[in-house]
């Protein structure tokens, strides 16, 4: 197959062009789309469909190219090799050579091709999606130019070949999500969501803010130490020190590599800076599936993939543990939210907590980690579209007690949310359960060979949040499909079952209401299903979900003989060319003594998943199926245990009362200070002057001038002595003349 | 190129002085005409010399020296290298910006529209001459119509904040006349240029004075250093020398304001660059720590200040103390990269915050008050403004992708860069003043535009035309030099090389 042949020249510029074709959407949506036929939404989704296709198309090359039939030899092109790359800094003069310039290139391998895939892929679909879900938005235009231009951020990410490169585009995409998140706070018609979006768009931007801030400073610190930020240079040049060093680790390398992963922190949404994520489905449903799923929070994910060559082991034992506790902290909060869109919320940031936890443990960790990252795209992004179909069938009603009976009404959802949800709550043959169960692998595995905290804590943890995971999944689907339709109903404004007019939602006075904060719906006919954009991008997606874990696009090996597709992209030889890494386990532990620590770990984490998995399953079916207990009196019998979790463990409050209040008082008191101190200063010294000034006119006036006017006056005495001689007489003067004269002659003879 | 190009620049707008003069009091339109033909010139001849500019050197360029006073031995002598040619060409570029922006100005129009050109004749005299006395003359040219400017055509409190300015600024000048007349007495000479190899030969050190080379303890040049960067740092202005300029900003009309934060902060960090660091070298490295804490003070204390503000353009008035700290810590590094971020960043505030004051003209000139609470949902009645202000807010927070990041990207690795270790704690401060910058930002773009919409505002027109094209031209730079910073690293480089070399700083 000779189109499957990867030629570096002309695939490094088709590459060039997945960014760039949304870019140019972008531009032209901003100024030109409200006149375009449409408003532009198929300029924009046709423009993501070609981008679709090329980074699929890059993928199959890739995998014919470099993943063999088990596991091969790996895929992995700069194009600075192939002479294409930009300097940005400087283009001409001495510095166009010098180390301080910047270049500019793409880093293309196994991981950036499946990631960039799952963008095109699920950015496209939401695209297709928005078409009927966003009808009738007052800033529909606007909607599609952002979202398109939140995927080129993320595709920017994925395709940069240094850490400066990709920390542009995360900050671009931080920006997007602002806007994003912030959608309705444009939106008067909905005064709940208009409030909502206004800060939570802000809290999401300042709180990842923060992680950025933390990779900054962890970039300067490699900078000066190395004086490249492109990854392969870092690499190398990191674990070529610490072998010189006898396999220690520098204090800094730790340090620096603490700041980065608090990067992955803010916009992964680990624990504690996880809070604005739930806030950000403020935001329109298409953008929360954006966020959950292929952008922002992948983008953490992604950058631990891109970095783990220069994290220390001491740092991958930090983000282990905080991996493995955000993903036990959100599932259980997940366990309690009554939000449709907050459970899948908290599921996100739990399941971050999984890849995060895993990339941690290393070795086949680290695969397993970012194979979760790209199934778990799929996934998620159907559950939340789904999810927005259900809410769009229940006139914009949110909270899940109000729901209902919906698997007859809305039967193509209904399927679609099925079996993402039995593929994130890992059941075999769904893809969820291929990466989630080599997650649990890896956890084993790591704890079984070097005994640490933060791996038994993982190797605990990881199970029971798989347990809360298929739990709080099942929970939802019970109380949203099944059963009967708990909504109000009312035959209202006689629009008929037009649910695609999105109109009387907006004309409709939503109240604020202080119920949980769930957004509320409105009365209205029974649900009925989506329209076509929707129900076709629900389904898509849902096939991904379910086969994404192991079909391999050249062969469609759909019963998965061999290793899943992406584990045969991904390794950490094949990610890394030519570096020997450094964090993995000491010399001590051998090869063969990794395969058998990991053949023993695969047995026993297969049985714990399964079992873990069927026990979440059976335990939602017997509160919410079989309704045989009452969650309400197991909610009434935990107390303030379950209190305190429903209130996501007063994180929110917590924040509240320390950092922002904080943060104000000091521009309060710095305010005052610098009006009542600084410039007080400045005034005082002109006062003085003033003053100075005052004292002076006085002191001219009376002492000064008082000499002025005394010697006038004394003048005038010495003139009225000298009137008295001044006769008008020639003899008088005469006399006056010859007799002074003959004292000076006396005065000068005698002296 | 020839070399009389400078003068043109400098003194067309004079011409357009001494035209408007003539023209009768009622010929308003003709003196605005005038206004923007003497300083669009400027800007076409300041764009001929940037495209003419070598590129490869970090010698002057399109210099003019000849005897002035000959007498005192003063030249008239002007020049151009890499730092001085794209703050000049900003200047032109804001000035004629700065005349549309004013044609909302009823009162006293011919007046205005003089003072607007003679301060434009002081502006870029400044940033092109390369001798002392000069250079002073044309610092105190400057001054004058900036003071008329403010206290005329002002807001309430125009005449209290216009001595202030007037009186602060005056009280550096003096400080910068000793060190002139100290300098001068010592090397003899008043070239800029002469006076910096002379302090690279270690000839400047006040041996030959009368007190010998110290004075009260300290040492001639440390003397000379404080003196001219307290002159320098009152006009950037680095704290705790910046009182005067919120409350000038507050008072000042919006095209005031635009050239005010734009172009004259500029003055005090060129000024570092031209005439003080170079000169007193020693006495400069010796201090440079203490520098860089001055300059993150400015960074962390002018975001939190701007933080507390109730006031839209005391709030941008902070956020300038704020974002010229960077320029401080740049320079104090004392590294390619800080320096070079440094110049930048003066560059590119001159773009971000004149395009910030546009945008709080735009609201005051519709709703007659600046209170940021006073607001509310402005995004609806106007989503042109609304969209434009997001341009430049994210332009002034430092967003990737935009200017402003580049140059603070480059100051701060730059600092941390440093050959000073202790720089590094600077720089782990300073970027709390990244978050909390965002923090204001974002917290006035939700007060004016987000939310819920204050009705009696609901049928504000939207930004006209004019205002656009005003504003249209800034943000196209903050966005285009974020994608290419090369079009004025390039430039600056051979001098920036030069510099840090000068001073005695690695590559």
């Amino acid at each position: 197959m000779d189109f499957l042949h990867f030629s570096p020249e002309t695939d490094f510029k088709l590459l060039l062009a997945v960014p760039l074709i949304p870019l140019i959407g972008y531009v032209v949506q901003v100024f030109f789309g409200r006149f375009l036929p449409r408003k532009g939404d198929w300029l924009l989704t046709g423009g993501m469909g070609v981008s679709m296709a090329i980074a699929v198309l890059m993928l199959a090359k890739v995998l014919h190219e470099g993943g063999g039939e088990h596991g091969g030899g790996g895929f992995f092109q700069l194009s600075s090799d192939a002479g294409l790359s930009w300097a940005w800094l400087y283009q001409s003069g001495k510095a166009a050579v010098s180390p301080l310039n910047l270049e500019v290139g793409i880093l293309y391998d196994g991981l950036g091709a499946a990631m960039l895939a799952v963008v095109g892929v699920v950015s496209f679909f939401v695209h297709l999606f928005s078409i009927g879900y966003m009808k009738g938005d007052r800033r529909y235009h606007l909607f599609f130019a952002n979202i398109s231009l939140f995927s080129v951020a993320m595709i920017g990410l994925v395709l940069a070949d240094s850490l400066l490169v990709l920390f542009i585009f995360w900050e671009i995409m931080g920006l997007m999500s602002y806007l994003l998140i912030g959608h309705f706070s444009h939106d008067q018609s909905t005064p709940f969501f208009q409030r909502w979006a206004t800060w939570a768009s802000k809290k999401a931007f300042l709180t990842t803010r923060v992680g950025d801030c933390c990779l900054l400073i962890g970039m300067m610190m490699f900078w000066q130490h190395y004086h490249t930020f492109e990854f392969v240079d870092l690499w190398r040049l990191a674990n070529e020190d610490v072998a010189r060093n006898g396999g220690e680790w520098p204090m800094w390398m730790t340090i620096a590599g603490l700041f980065i992963f608090g990067g992955t922190v803010g916009k992964s949404a680990q624990f504690p800076l996880h809070i604005w994520l739930p806030d950000a489905m403020a935001g329109p449903t298409p953008v929360s599936a954006m966020i959950h799923a292929a952008t922002m929070v992948a983008a953490g994910v992604f950058l631990l993939g891109r970095t783990f060559p220069i994290l220390s082991p001491e740092v991958l034992a930090v983000v282990t543990a905080t991996g493995a506790f955000t993903a036990l902290f959100a599932a259980t909060i997940g366990v309690t939210a009554f939000d449709l869109k907050a459970v899948l919320a908290w599921s996100t940031i739990s399941q971050l907590g999984f890849m995060v936890a895993a990339i941690g443990t290393g070795g086949i960790g680290l695969v397993a980690g970012l194979f979760h990252m790209v199934t778990h795209a799929f996934f998620k992004s159907c559950l939340f579209l789904s999810a927005g179909s259900v809410i769009h069938g229940c006139h914009h009603e949110q909270d899940m007690r109000k729901m209902g009976g919906l698997r007859t009404r809305m039967p193509l959802t209904f399927a679609a949310m099925g079996i993402s949800t039995l593929a994130i709550a890992g059941i075999p043959l769904f893809s969820g359960f291929y990466s989630k169960d080599k997650i649990i692998q890896a956890a084993f595995t790591k704890t079984s060979l070097e005994f640490s905290g933060a791996a038994v804590f993982a190797a605990v943890a990881l199970p029971i949040a798989a347990a809360l995971t298929a739990f709080y999944m099942f929970r939802m689907m019970f109380m949203t499909f099944g059963g009967t339709y708990r909504g109000e109903v009312a035959e209202a404004h006689g629009h008929g079952h037009g649910h695609d007019e999105h109109d009387d939602h907006h004309d409709h006075e939503l109240v604020h209401s202080e119920d949980g904060g769930i957004a509320p719906g409105h009365p209205g006919p029974l649900p009925v299903e989506s329209s076509w954009p929707m129900t076709v991008s629900l389904l898509c997606l849902a096939a991904l979900g379910f086969l994404g874990g192991k079909f391999w696009l050249a062969d469609f090996d759909v019963l998965a003989h061999h290793a899943p597709w992406f584990v045969r992209l991904v390794s950490p030889e094949t990610l890394y060319p030519g570096v020997e890494l450094m964090n993995g386990y000491g010399h001590a532990i051998t090869h063969e003594m990794v395969e058998h620590a990991e053949h023993t770990a695969h047995t026993l984490a297969l049985v714990v998943s399964l079992l873990v998995a069927g026990l979440g399953i059976f335990g939602a079916w017997w509160f919410y199926g079989a309704r045989k207990a009452s969650p309400e009196r197991v909610a009434a019998a935990l107390g303030e245990v379950y209190r305190t979790v429903a209130r996501k463990y007063y994180v929110d409050e917590f924040v509240n009362a320390t950092v922002i209040r904080l943060t104000h008082l000091l521009a309060h008191v710095q305010r005052w200070f610098d009006e009542n101190v600084v410039d007080g200063i400045v005034v005082g010294v002109g006062r003085a002057n003033r003053s100075l000034g005052f004292l002076q006119a006085w002191f001219d006036r009376t002492v000064v001038d008082g000499l002025v006017n005394g010697t006038a006056a004394v003048t005038q005495l010495f003139g009225s002595l000298a009137r008295l001689f001044q006769t008008g007489r020639i003899q008088q003067y005469v006399t006056f003349a010859v007799g002074g004269g003959l004292i000076a002659a006396a005065w000068l003879i005698l002296a | 190129m020839d070399s009389t190009l400078l003068t043109w620049i400098t003194f067309i707008p004079l011409i357009g002085t001494a035209v408007i003069m003539c023209l009768p009091q009622r010929a308003l339109g003709a003196v605005k005409v005038v206004s923007l033909v003497a300083t669009f010139i400027p800007l076409v001849l300041a764009t001929v010399a940037y495209v003419g500019f070598d590129k490869t050197t970090e010698q002057m360029q399109l210099v003019a020296n000849v005897p002035w006073i000959s007498g005192l031995g003063v030249n008239y002598h002007v020049g151009v290298d890499g730092l001085s040619l794209p703050l000049v060409w900003l200047t032109t570029l804001l000035l004629f910006i700065g005349v549309p922006a004013s044609f909302g100005i009823e009162k006293a129009g011919r007046a205005y529209y003089a003072l607007l050109l003679l301060l434009e004749v002081g502006i870029v005299g400044v940033f092109v001459s390369l001798d002392y006395f000069l250079f002073y003359v044309y610092w105190e040219i400057m001054l004058l119509p900036m003071y008329f400017l403010i206290g005329i055509w002002g807001g309430p409190r125009r005449e209290y904040a216009a001595i202030k300015f007037f009186l602060y600024t005056l009280a550096g000048s003096v400080l910068m006349l000793v060190a002139l007349v100290a300098l001068r007495l010592s090397s003899g000479t008043f070239s800029i240029l002469e006076m910096v190899d002379m302090a690279q030969a270690g000839a400047l050190t006040g041996a030959n004075l009368p007190f010998g080379g110290v004075l009260l303890g300290m040492k001639f040049t440390t003397w000379v250093f404080w003196f001219l960067f307290v002159a320098f740092a009152i006009k950037v202005p680095v704290f705790p020398f910046h009182t005067w300029l919120p409350d000038a900003h507050v008072q000042a009309p919006t095209p005031i304001s635009v050239i005010l934060a734009g172009i004259l902060l500029k003055l005090g960090g060129y000024g570092m660059l031209r005439a003080c660091f170079p000169i007193v070298p020693d006495a400069f490295r010796t201090f440079a720590y203490a520098l860089g804490v001055l300059g993150v003070i400015s960074i962390i204390y002018g975001a939190f200040v701007a933080l507390g503000q109730t006031d839209f353009k005391r709030m941008v008035a902070y956020s300038s103390v704020s974002h010229m700290g960077y320029v401080l810590l740049g320079f104090a590094a004392l590294t390619e990269w800080g320096m070079s971020g440094a110049a930048l960043q003066m560059f590119n505030h001159g773009t971000s915050s004149a395009a910030l004051f546009l945008v709080v003209g735009v609201i005051y000139d519709r709703a007659h008050h600046r209170d940021l609470n006073g607001f509310g949902g402005l995004s609806q009645p106007m989503p042109v403004y609304w969209g434009l202000t997001t341009v430049a807010f994210f332009a002034a927070l430092g967003l990737p992708g935009m200017a402003g990041f580049v140059s603070e990207a480059l100051t701060l690795v730059g600092a941390y860069d440093s050959a000073d270790p202790r720089f590094r704690i600077l720089v782990l401060l300073s970027v709390i003043g990244i978050v909390i910058t965002a923090g204001f930002l974002l917290w006035a773009m939700q007060r004016v535009f987000l939310g819920s919409l204050n009705e009696k505002y609901k049928d504000l027109p939207d930004i006209n035309l004019r205002e656009i094209l005003c504003q249209a031209p800034l943000l196209f730079l903050c966005v285009a030099l974020g994608i290419f910073p090369h079009f004025l690293l390039d430039w600056m480089e051979p001098s920036v090389r030069h510099l840090v070399g000068l001073l005695g700083g690695a590559g």
